[in-house]
């Protein structure tokens, strides 16, 4: 059975809207628009969907938090707690966990949510990095997800200080002694932030404010934005077979896409739902109501500020004093030089490729990650910048678990974070290449068919099949990477804009940035060395079946 | 439109008027697309369809799915209403049923779409074409030229006095939120330096909140968390004022420390970290370190507390304390250096501390 017209329920309000604000021809526009397929493209949603959730849960929970710092005395569901002191928020989170049906269930998914709306943006910030889709003409689109990600960091930050636990406290505490570090306005910023000294008695509720509605508001128009700018660029696609710069290959927004993001919503729910229920996360009953003067070992922020934590405990005990002034770089710099690098190296990314590559061109098919082996490389490097950082940031548990010495822990991540990233850069570098060589083994060669054959020389050798269409085309995708024009002309004149030092360095970075498209082409067919193959299925010569 | 009925240009001969309520003619151009014109299914290109044996067998699956979702939400409502809350175990039974049957009804209803997609809606083959981002040339500068033709037409360019001064107008506008702002804190001053602590100030148990007699703090290697008298449970006080009380072995005792600030080989330092005031809680009896649980800041409390590890770059500072008329530790003075955290304006506070003595 098909629907032969659409029925009077949807025709009805459809008729009406278009009669009002001409929706038909968006609507003929784009119900029919293209998005490619590939699993990685699916991560960004994560993040999306988890964050719909945290508006979901988030204001569930508003309705019974009391942001507020003055002291009542708890006499709720809580035995342990019955009789302490503690804020009206402490109690009033107690009383979401423990006296609202659905309370602690939506608490938990909500932090869990939490977790996943930053760890889902991270992965997702990881592969458009990795496939180049930051590039021309995606470049603000980048830099709103740059904003993005230090948006939910601070949102993660403003809202687990809000239960005003103590393992809460302590991450306001650090927060504060990062603050009043800072030169010249540090105290100042402080005592407006806390109201007076710490801890005051308005954070709490300034903290409300910010992670309820300055940041979600915010979030929400550049997560709007985000998906705007998405949909009129249109969507990168990876390299396959028909797929050109200029088209689009995939599945319809409506029905298909349309109905796999619903299921992709529900799922990631779904199983944020399942967390909620089964894995307990952030029991602040057990840690007890905030005071300055207590905290528990082994406290950890939640993952997202691990690598801050970790840079702190990595820094050595350096100040300066002077003049009366006091500038306590062993706060300052790991606070803000981590942070500073990886944000500041993300938000002109794309903007350096282009000035080292001179390619101003529009680019829509996303690179494999081996195929740009310095991008790559830089990308490791980064990751493990950050992942170390991240680790030390439980070195303490490192050194319970494994019973190393704690110190040793620091003083070997002191070493590591200078030589990992350089490790992991060497590393990746060599790994894009050599990924590249077998891609290019499987074109020339053609791909190990398991079957033996006996040569009439009595040698015996393993047959080789072409890859598959799909594989072939998707391997060939592969663009050379563009360098700039630095050559000296005739008469030994470099070309304009390339005789300075500055000019002198790009040439010279793009020469290196581009270099592995000399050495490695996958243009090349069969040239003869090694051993014969044998070509099995149609009986064609395997040189034939790779040609262009 | 589906529903034209007020479509007066309608050629009335052809098809016939429809009356309100009735479903619409076939073959009526629609909003939602052409209609279908047979009971097969359309073939297109870029879409293939399953085979109907296997997508009847998924709809069946697909049915049973959506059917354990709708189970899934009526048990939740239910657990709602059957289990209440109110104690800690009554809640994790709650929060179990809820929590369980509301992943059931999300899984269920998800993995359903999922099938159905993959398995009854076609696969998709489809292409469509990218333009260039950048708008065309003729556009471009048409775009310019208006808005030259408009600037100029507002005078903002011809007329000098009203550009300067809406310019100067809107400047003090812009900080104006700013100094909105002021009153978010008073200002840092003084404040930083000082701590509740004065002479005569007795030290009381942090939790118990009970005077301390030095007589019966005697055991080497004792440790007590100590908060000032009057101010046990005023956080703004304890955020600098808490200590750490130790006694030691008279021999333990290291230069660093300064002897006459202790009672009976009894040394109270400030329990807030210097690197980001985190308070300072282990201590380790055999080696007498304090160490900082959040950054690893490693004090060595026999000799001044000074710094032998981690990011904290001044020890914490000695608090003066002796014992009153009944024998009960005190305060001699206030710290002479601010305790916690290094900020800006606090200088070498330490080397001006050894000026004045």
């Amino acid at each position: 059975m098909s629907l032969d017209s659409a029925p009077k329920a949807i025709a009805g309000p459809a008729n009406f809207i278009d009669e009002r604000i001409g929706a038909g021809s968006f609507l003929k526009r784009n119900l029919r628009k293209v998005f490619p397929d590939h699993w990685s493209f699916l991560l960004g949603e994560i993040a999306l969907y988890s964050f719909v959730i945290l508006l979901l849960t988030g204001t569930f929970l508003t309705f019974w938090f009391k942001p507020s710092m003055g002291e009542v005395t708890y006499n709720g569901s809580y035995g342990p707690l019955v009789g302490v002191h503690m804020s009206e928020a402490y109690a009033s989170s107690l009383n979401i966990s423990f006296d609202v049906r659905g309370g602690l269930l939506m608490r938990q998914i909500h932090h869990w949510a939490a977790l996943l709306f930053v760890a889902g943006m991270m992965v997702h910030m990881l592969r458009v990095f990795f496939t180049g889709a930051y590039r021309k003409p995606r470049e603000l689109n980048w830099i709103i997800g740059v904003l993005l990600l230090n948006l939910a960091l601070l949102e993660g930050l403003t809202g687990y200080s809000l239960p005003d636990d103590l393992l809460s406290g302590a991450g306001l505490r650090i927060t504060e002694g990062v603050l009043i570090s800072l030169p010249l306005v540090g105290t100042y910023a402080t005592f407006f932030l806390f109201g007076g000294e710490y801890p005051g008695h308005d954070v709490i509720s300034r903290f409300y404010s910010i992670h309820i509605l300055l940041i979600p508001g915010i979030l929400l128009a550049l997560i709007t934005a985000h998906l705007i700018l998405m949909w009129v660029q249109k969507h990168t696609q990876m390299p396959g077979k028909g797929r050109t710069e200029q088209n689009v290959v995939g599945a319809p927004f409506y029905p298909s896409f349309m109905a796999k993001s619903g299921a992709y919503f529900l799922f990631t729910f779904g199983v944020l739902a399942l967390l909620g229920t089964f894995a307990q996360i952030n029991p602040i009953w057990l840690f007890g109501p905030y005071t300055p003067a207590d905290i528990s070992a082994g406290s950890q922020p939640d993952f997202y500020m691990g690598f801050l934590e970790g840079s702190l405990r990595l820094m050595p005990s350096w100040e300066i004093n002077f003049l009366g002034y006091t500038l306590p770089l062993s706060v300052l710099i790991p606070a803000l030089l981590p942070l500073g690098i990886v944000m500041t190296g993300l938000a002109l990314y794309p903007f350096a490729e282009q000035w080292i590559t001179g390619d101003r061109r529009e680019h829509h098919i996303a690179d494999r990650p081996r195929n740009n082996p310095h991008r790559t490389a830089i990308g490791m490097a980064a990751i493990t910048f950050y992942g170390l950082l991240w680790l030390l940031g439980a070195n303490d548990w490192i050194s319970a678990k494994f019973h190393i010495s704690l110190y040793t822990t620091t003083n070997v991540g002191r070493v590591l974070i200078i030589a990992g990233p350089a490790i992991a850069y060497f590393v990746a570098y060599r790994m894009c290449i050599g990924l590249q060589r077998h891609d290019q083994d499987v074109l020339s060669h053609g791909v190990e068919s398991g079957v033996i054959k006996r040569m009439p020389s009595g040698e015996y050798i393993e047959v080789h099949v072409p890859p598959a269409e799909d594989i072939a085309a998707h391997v060939r995708g592969k663009e050379p990477i563009p360098a700039i024009e630095a050559a000296p002309d005739s008469d030994g004149v470099p070309p304009k804009g390339m005789r300075g030092p500055l000019g002198r360095l790009r040439a010279k970075l793009s020469e290196t940035y581009s270099t592995d498209t000399e050495a490695i082409s996958l243009d090349e067919g069969h040239n003869g060395h090694g051993a014969p193959h044998a070509a099995v299925g149609a009986g064609e010569d395997e040189t034939k079946s790779i040609g262009h | 439109m589906t529903e034209n009925s007020n479509d007066i240009e309608q050629a009335e001969d052809r098809v016939p008027r429809r009356v309100i309520g009735t479903p619409p003619p076939r073959g009526e151009a629609s909003a939602l697309g052409a209609p279908a014109s047979t009971d097969e299914p359309i073939v297109y290109e870029g879409a293939t369809f399953p085979d109907p044996a296997k997508a009847r067998k998924a709809e069946r699956i697909v049915a049973l799915l959506f059917l354990v979702s709708f189970v899934g939400a009526v048990a939740f409502i239910a657990s709602y209403v059957a289990f209440q809350v109110g104690t800690i175990g009554r809640t994790q039974v709650s929060n179990f049923a809820l929590g369980s049957s509301l992943t059931v009804a999300l899984l269920a209803l998800a993995a359903g779409i999922v099938v159905w997609v993959r398995q009854i809606m076609p696969k998709y083959n489809l292409v469509q074409q990218r333009h260039p981002m950048v708008s065309d040339p003729e556009v471009r500068e048409s775009v310019a030229e208006t808005f030259l033709q408009g600037a100029n037409e507002s005078g903002f360019v011809k007329h000098k006095l009203l550009r300067r001064t809406l310019l100067l107008a809107a400047a003090p506008l812009g900080l104006l939120p700013l100094v909105l702002l002021k009153d978010l804190g008073p200002l840092p001053e003084t404040t930083l330096r000082h701590t509740v602590w004065k002479k005569g100030r007795r030290l009381m148990v942090e939790g118990t909140k009970q005077p301390i007699r030095a007589a019966d703090f005697n055991s080497p290697g004792g440790i007590l968390s100590v908060v000032p008298e009057g101010y046990e449970e005023d956080l703004n006080a304890l955020a600098k004022a808490t200590l750490i009380l130790i006694k030691f072995r008279p021999e333990d005792l290291k230069p660093g420390t300064k002897l006459n600030w202790t009672h009976d080989s009894i040394v109270a330092y400030s329990k807030i970290c210097t690197h980001v005031g985190c308070p300072a809680a282990l201590y380790e009896q055999t080696t007498h370190h304090i160490l900082c649980p959040c950054h690893q800041s490693t004090f060595d409390a026999a000799d001044g507390a000074k710094v032998i590890f981690g990011p904290a770059a001044r020890p914490l500072p000695q608090l003066p304390i002796g014992v009153d008329g009944e024998g009960y530790l005190i305060a001699q003075s206030d710290f002479n250096v601010p305790v916690g955290p290094s900020f800006w304006e606090r200088g070498d506070a330490e080397a001006e501390a050894r000026g004045q003595a």
